[in-house]
């Protein structure tokens, strides 16, 4: 989809849009399940087995998942540079609150947050997956592998990591920005994609507000309901 | 009124320029935004001093010269107009004024508040046009049915003026909503369908070449477009440059 003379902005928007649809269907499923661990702790417990065991979702979904993260907060990276660049010298006095909204300017402000957050989540939760199942070997999801009555482990292993307050601290922060990332990118996403029509996108724009605000609530309700209640 | 103004002073596209204080007194509130500079300019020129430079030309909204970004945006505090369109009564007396000329990497400054603006004029004769029989017997372009909503939006994004305060106010200084209002005024007409695709290619193309950003979606250009053109055109423009890039060869 490149012409003669590479990559062209509208290609890179399109794909920072694509990868970013990718990630808000990847959300909305990973709040969905997390919300699971509210309701019951049995049925959180055998879907995320399923997640972390299946073939399918672990070596075909999960690289691909990543490649998404990664392209795009790389493209985000380079789209930031690029833009920098296109404005050298900046205006001395400036009022860009007067016609855009804080969180369509400050996208790459509220994506390092977010990636950030990554960081301390993949320590939290994904390196020890890895530790368990790849490098101990241990596909069981057990919480003792030695003894099979005892029950499978993620429910348990949650709730554990949001007794700490500073933790369940940093992660609402952090969903806080997701937040303010997602009232732009929703329908941002839309407009670079070229959907655009005077019926649907006042609609679009609503389900994006709420999107952006529903999921990461969701998430928030998730870590204060296990730190209150853990 | 009497006013102080923070003007950006540079000599020529090579010097570094800074922004200078000036006072201008007894100042209409019924006076045009260009004229109250106009005061001030013979105010100079009374005292030996060189005149400001800006760019104007029919001083009623129709050509697109007049820049300046005024106290913090493109074309002053008022929406819709252009900087001959702004009149002093959006202004109190005592007020300081910052008057600035568009900043982009791709409109280069040539001197004072005077920008080069040519990069528009570049991406228009890379496709901003439609080829027609010109050997005597054109048809007329009525013969030719067209839905009356098509028409209205081609005819409203006909309305761009090509000022640049669309670039001057976006965060990335993209030409998005230049570039776009000037492939849709075409892509919505059958005359413009048939060079349809390698317009849209040919203008993104250019339009990056000279190094304007890459749009965001923060609709700054909208807000402060004085003709109202719509970001419709940037989804269509993102559409037409899709499914064309899609099919080249
Ligand atoms: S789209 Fe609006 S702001 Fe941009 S050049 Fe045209 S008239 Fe000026
Ligand atoms: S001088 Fe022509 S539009 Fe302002």
């Amino acid at each position: 989809m490149s012409t003669h003379e590479g990559m062209t902005s509208i290609v890179r928007k399109f794909l920072m849009a694509l990868s970013g649809f990718f990630l808000l269907i990847f959300l909305l499923q990973h709040c969905a399940i997390n919300f699971l661990s509210v309701i019951s702790p049995d049925m959180f417990n055998s879907v995320s087995h399923f997640m972390g065991t299946n073939p399918l979702i672990q070596f075909a979904m999960q690289p691909i998942l990543a490649f998404g993260v990664f392209f795009h907060i790389i493209m985000g990276v380079i789209l930031n540079k690029m833009n920098d660049a296109a404005r050298p010298i900046k205006y001395a006095m400036n009022k860009p609150a007067e016609n855009s909204s804080w969180m369509s300017r400050n996208m790459v402000i509220t994506g390092i947050m977010i990636l950030l957050f990554l960081g301390l989540h993949f320590y939290d939760f994904w390196i020890p997956e890895l530790n368990v199942k790849y490098i101990q070997g241990d596909m069981s999801g057990l919480l003792d592998p030695t003894f099979a009555e005892s029950g499978l482990r993620y429910h348990e292993e949650l709730v554990h990591k949001f007794h700490n307050p500073i933790r369940t601290s940093i992660y609402i922060l952090a969903f806080v920005f997701l937040s303010l990332h997602l009232l732009h990118g929703f329908q941002s996403a839309f407009q670079s994609a070229g959907f655009r029509h005077s019926k649907y996108t006042p609609m679009i724009k609503k389900l994006g507000n709420l999107y952006g605000i529903i999921v990461p609530a969701g998430f928030v309700f998730i870590a204060i309901y296990h730190f209150i209640n853990g | 009124m009497d006013l102080i103004l923070k003007i950006w002073r540079q000599k020529n596209k090579e010097a570094k320029g800074e922004l200078k204080t000036y006072e201008v007194k007894g100042v209409s509130p019924d006076s045009s935004f260009l004229e109250m500079l106009d005061v001030l300019n013979d105010d100079l020129v009374n005292k030996g001093d060189e005149p400001v430079a800006f760019d104007h030309d029919c001083r009623e909204g129709i050509c697109g010269m007049c820049s300046l970004y005024i106290n913090g945006e493109a074309h002053g505090p008022d929406r819709a107009i252009t900087t001959c369109q702004l009149h002093m009564r959006k202004f109190k007396d005592g007020d300081t004024i910052y008057i600035e000329p568009w900043r982009a990497a791709a409109f280069p400054v040539v001197k004072d508040l005077v920008v080069d603006r040519s990069a528009f004029d570049r991406i228009m004769a890379a496709g901003g046009f439609v080829s027609v029989n010109t050997s005597g017997n054109t048809q007329d372009a009525n013969a030719l049915p067209i839905p009356k909503d098509d028409a209205d939006k081609a005819f409203d994004a006909a309305t761009c003026i090509g000022c640049g305060a669309c670039v001057a106010s976006c965060k990335n200084a993209s030409a998005m909503l230049f570039v776009s209002a000037k492939v849709s005024q075409l892509a919505l007409l059958p005359q413009g369908r048939v060079e349809a695709e390698r317009r849209a290619i040919h203008m993104v193309e250019q339009m990056d070449h000279e190094g304007f950003g890459n749009c965001t979606n923060t609709g700054a250009c909208e807000v402060e477009c004085p003709k109202g053109i719509s970001l419709e055109n940037i989804a269509r423009l993102n559409r037409e440059y899709l499914s064309a890039a899609i099919k080249a060869e």
